[in-house]
């Protein structure tokens, strides 16, 4: 094993890399990037600058929808934390022996269905001629049949439903990883279940914490089909926005544009997270 | 700690309330498959199978529904295809990243997980523009015309191929860094040659994360539509064609039958990833015992 | 005919020298042992042996051929992993017929090679277990029957015995021996554990710092070794520091810092005035009032029970705390007795004190 055999090896195993990630992630992302400065005056005429950029900002109805993709989202976030941890934790720590890979199996498999189905049954189990709506008739709690779809509240049940078992997985993989004689220690010092939950149990989770709501957030704020087939056509949701402008007016400009937007916005949050929490990605997504 | 029999009781019923919650949506999309009806909704009127296996009229049947078929068979197609790619390339970027050193290896594995936290549809639209930014320069250019750069098929194997790749190289670097070196060193020592090595016993070694990889691949692929939305020409995959229905032509029965298929086919495949992944000792450390 | 030489043989990453200039000769049949600390380079010298490492000068032959330019895979010196490095992935036969398939011997002939290895080690029939179905002791028999079966030149044992318990390591110390009667195969042995080196082998080289210290037969290393890293190195010794006063006829004078002094042979060049220590070995003191320079007075601090080797820790008056032997017929002693241990000069050896 010679030198250059070294060398040729490493060459070989780098350039799939290199054209994988130059080719088909760097490259398009330019591409949007460049196509987003690009404004057009005519047939293949084109001029640049920050014109879509200001277009965006000047009309209310793209900054607005901007804005709620973003504080739904990290709604969402928030709600698959508080009600996913709760069922980390049992699972992790509760939950005997035996049941608990049944259990975790339990969460895993629906991960697995697509978001598809899953929104299919959400529609089946919430529109006016669904499930609940009739049982409550024909219970005669209500008069007459309800609509409990197209509205915020049920994008919001749906959107959390779609990701919390992506922030309930890591919880589960860090918790896991905690030795009970932590507790047992705080609970000796004399902590109250309080001060352990946050001296001790958050601390220790928080690479799964932290990891969890990177998933969850980016799958919220890039999801497409729960907020369309929950809240309607109209539901304002960003990404529908960039499929409207690149599919259906054929604006490739402006739906760039709208895609570099949602690009530095969850970038953004995501890099702000990992610096109010200490964290890397490397420590917390690449884990998963 | 007192009080803590009532406060595991609390943690039980909320988990039942999660699980049920978590099994609902599930419930509804599957039962109706069975329900003698035309519509997907109460009252149950009556069993049948249908939804699945009839070929008259009123009630088309899954496996008589060509454009479900057709796309069920473009999935399967594109699936299989990005997965043995994405392994393929993952198992690359695991032995890169794992066993060599090279000058900014650390910025360069950062650029390795970026993919995943980029949304689905802007990697969509990213490699549909790239395409066709090309395709146009060819066309222009040489007057050469690439069908394959158009949206249809290959964009959407390339789009999904870029993401997950990452996922790939993450779950067999992980397996590669438990390897033990010595392994393989043991094996040269015994006088195997460097490809027989790598055939008898890394691969071998490496051989559940291989397959475990496949398999989250494929079913990552089957269900994408975020990034498929965007690449998508006339050869429509599964997932594409049942939105399509969806919002068309309002939900039928028919789609509940195929929900019934996904469900039952991507728990089986995840269930089968699952315990490939987890190692089979518990006999072998009693059996040791009993020896000594 | 040396199996293998090593002729100056120097190993170094950048500026750091692991291995230094080492020369050695294993003759055939030999169990030769490479005794040292840990981060001594004695497994660097090993991995270059098996040529997984390239030295930066100097030769290896094995059978007198140099090997230098041979690829790992194509030395006919089979190695024992320090985690012995069976695969799991293969049952105990087909990790025995591993390295046979590899050299591409005829079908027919493998099974029956691996039979018969595995009943010399003393395992017939276990060729479809799997591995982590053997316990540690088997496990270390099929490791060495994987290699002897390609009848190597030389074998050689990267420390196989560290992960094991300590009962088992004892008995495993004794049937490694007898294997190597009945392979009659040169061994080269690597460990840091010096009783393991001491009871196996025929000869022990001492590593300390990239050099060999000492080459010699255990008794030789025991009982004259050449520097006090090797004394202090190889058997049990107590180690007192001192100057040295005075020097008459290769014996030195040593005044310890606490007053008192000591008398001991002098075994390398110190002078007078150098710092030195004194090494006694615990069966070289005797209870008892002796000359001048040759008995220290002190309490038994407290007693050490071993069985056969069982020990007093006296104090000395003069602040040492020393490790004393207590032969068979010892009288009665209890903690706090005021004691008096005294040596025959030539078994105090005095030699420059070791850096650090």
């Amino acid at each position: 094993m010679g030198r250059s055999a070294d060398r040729l090896s490493l060459v070989l195993l780098f350039t799939p890399f290199a054209l994988w990630i130059g080719l088909l992630i760097v490259l398009p992302q330019l591409g949007i990037g460049y196509v987003s400065l690009r404004e057009k005056v005519g047939v293949n005429e084109f001029t640049f600058g920050f014109g879509n950029y200001a277009a965006f900002f000047e009309e209310p109805i793209y900054r607005n929808t901007l804005l709620r993709t973003a504080w739904i989202s990290i709604l969402v976030t928030a709600l698959a934390l508080i009600m996913g941890f709760p069922v980390a934790y049992y699972i992790a720590k509760i939950a005997k022996e035996r049941s608990r890979a049944g259990l975790f199996l339990m969460c895993l498999i629906p991960l697995w269905v697509s978001d598809l189905v899953r929104a299919y049954g959400w529609i089946l189990l919430l529109r006016e001629t669904g499930v609940i709506s009739t049982t409550l008739v024909s219970l005669g709690i209500i008069s007459g049949p309800v609509e409990m779809l197209y509205n915020d509240v049920t994008v919001i049940i749906g959107l959390v439903y779609t990701v919390i078992l992506f922030m309930i997985v890591p919880l589960v993989s860090t918790l896991q990883g905690m030795d009970d004689a932590l507790l047992e220690a705080g609970y000796n010092l004399g902590g109250s279940r309080l001060t352990v939950f946050r001296r001790i149990i958050v601390p220790y989770a928080m690479p799964g914490i932290v990891a969890g709501c990177i998933i969850t957030f980016m799958l919220t704020a890039g999801s497409y089909l729960t907020p369309i087939l929950l809240g309607g056509k109209n539901s304002s949701w960003f990404t529908e926005q960039i499929y409207t402008q690149f599919i259906t007016r054929y604006n490739w400009e402006m739906g760039s544009t709208f895609g570099v937007l949602l690009l530095i916005f969850t970038s953004l949050v995501v890099w702000l997270g990992l610096r109010l929490t200490g964290q890397s990605l490397a420590t917390t997504v690449a884990k998963e | 700690m007192q009080g803590s029999k009532s406060l595991v009781w609390v943690f039980r019923a909320y988990v039942l309330i999660f699980f049920i919650y978590l099994i609902a949506p599930l419930v509804a999309a599957g039962v109706f498959a069975f329900n003698d009806s035309m519509f997907p909704s109460l009252p149950w009127q009556g069993f049948t199978w249908d939804w699945f296996f009839s070929a008259s009229d009123p009630k088309v049947g899954l496996l008589h529904d060509d454009r479900l078929l057709r796309g069920m068979g473009n999935s399967l197609y594109i699936g299989v295809i990005v997965a043995a790619l994405s392994v393929a390339a993952g198992t690359c970027n695991a032995f890169l990243f794992e066993r060599r050193q090279f000058p900014m290896k650390s910025l360069l594995y950062i650029l390795m997980i970026i993919p995943l936290v980029i949304p689905g549809v802007i990697i969509g639209i990213s490699i549909l523009l790239l395409a066709s930014m090309v395709a146009n320069f060819l066309d222009r250019e040489f007057g050469i015309f690439l069908l394959s750069l158009r949206p249809g098929i290959p964009l959407i194997v390339l789009g999904q191929f870029s993401f997950l790749t990452t996922i790939t190289s993450l779950v067999i670097a992980a397996r590669l860094q438990k390897f033990d070196i010595a392994l393989e060193e043991a094996a040269l020592n015994l006088g195997a040659s460097r490809v027989r090595v790598l055939t008898t016993v890394t691969l071998p070694f490496l051989f559940p994360a291989l397959f475990s990889a496949f398999v989250v691949a494929f079913l990552v692929s089957f269900e994408n539509f975020n990034t498929t939305l965007m690449l998508v020409g006339s050869d429509a995959p599964l997932t594409i064609t049942m939105y399509d229905r969806m919002v068309k032509v309002g939900s039928t029965p028919v789609l509940n039958a195929m929900s019934v298929v996904l469900m039952l086919g991507s728990g089986l495949l995840a269930l089968a990833s699952v315990l490939a992944q987890r190692p089979k000792k518990a006999e072998g450390n009693a059996a040791a015992a009993a020896m000594d | 005919m040396n199996d293998l030489s090593c002729e100056r043989v120097t190993k170094k990453f950048g500026h750091f020298t692991a291995v230094s200039e080492v020369s050695l000769d294993v003759p055939s049949g030999a169990f030769f042992s490479i005794l040292g600390p840990s981060g001594c380079g004695k497994t660097t010298l090993m991995r270059m042996i098996a040529g997984f490492e390239t030295p930066s000068s100097g030769d290896i032959r094995i059978k007198g051929e140099s090997v230098l330019g041979l690829p790992p895979n194509r030395r006919n010196v089979k190695m024992v992993f320090q985690h012995l490095a069976l695969f799991p992935m293969m049952n105990v036969g087909e990790n025995i017929a591993y390295g046979l398939r590899c050299r591409g011997d005829a079908r027919s002939g493998i099974a029956e090679k691996v039979a018969r290895v595995l009943d010399r080690v003393g395992l017939p029939g276990v060729e479809e277990k799997r591995i982590e179905q053997l316990s540690g002791g088997q496990k270390q028999r099929i490791a060495i029957a994987r290699c002897m079966v390609l009848e190597p030149d030389v074998l050689l044992l990267d420390e196989p015995l560290g992960a094991l318990d300590l009962k088992l390591r004892e008995h495993m110390k004794i049937e490694l021996k007898q294997l190597q009667h009945q392979f009659e195969t040169t061994f080269l042995y690597i460990t840091h554990d010096q009783s393991e080196a001491l009871v196996m082998s025929d000869q022990v080289a001492v590593m300390n710092a990239g050099r060999f210290e000492q080459i010699g037969s255990p008794r030789e290393l025991y009982d004259r070794p050449v520097s006090g890293f090797v004394a202090g190195f190889v058997g049990d010794a107590n180690c007192i520091p001192g100057k040295i006063a005075e020097i008459r006829s290769g014996e030195a004078r040593v005044e310890l810092p606490q007053g008192g002094e000591v008398i001991g042979k002098l075994c390398d060049g110190s002078r007078t005035g150098d710092d030195v220590e004194v090494f006694l070995r615990p069966e070289a003191l005797r209870l008892g009032a002796g000359g001048a320079g040759q008995s220290l007075e002190g309490t038994v601090d407290s007693l050490l029970f071993n069985g056969a080797n069982s020990r007093i820790l006296m104090r000395a008056g003069t602040g040492q705390l020393l490790e004393v032997a207590i032969p068979a017929e010892a009288p009665a002693i209890a903690e706090g007795d005021a004691a008096t241990v005294n040596w025959r000069p030539d078994h105090a050896l005095v030699f420059a004190r070791r850096a650090g």
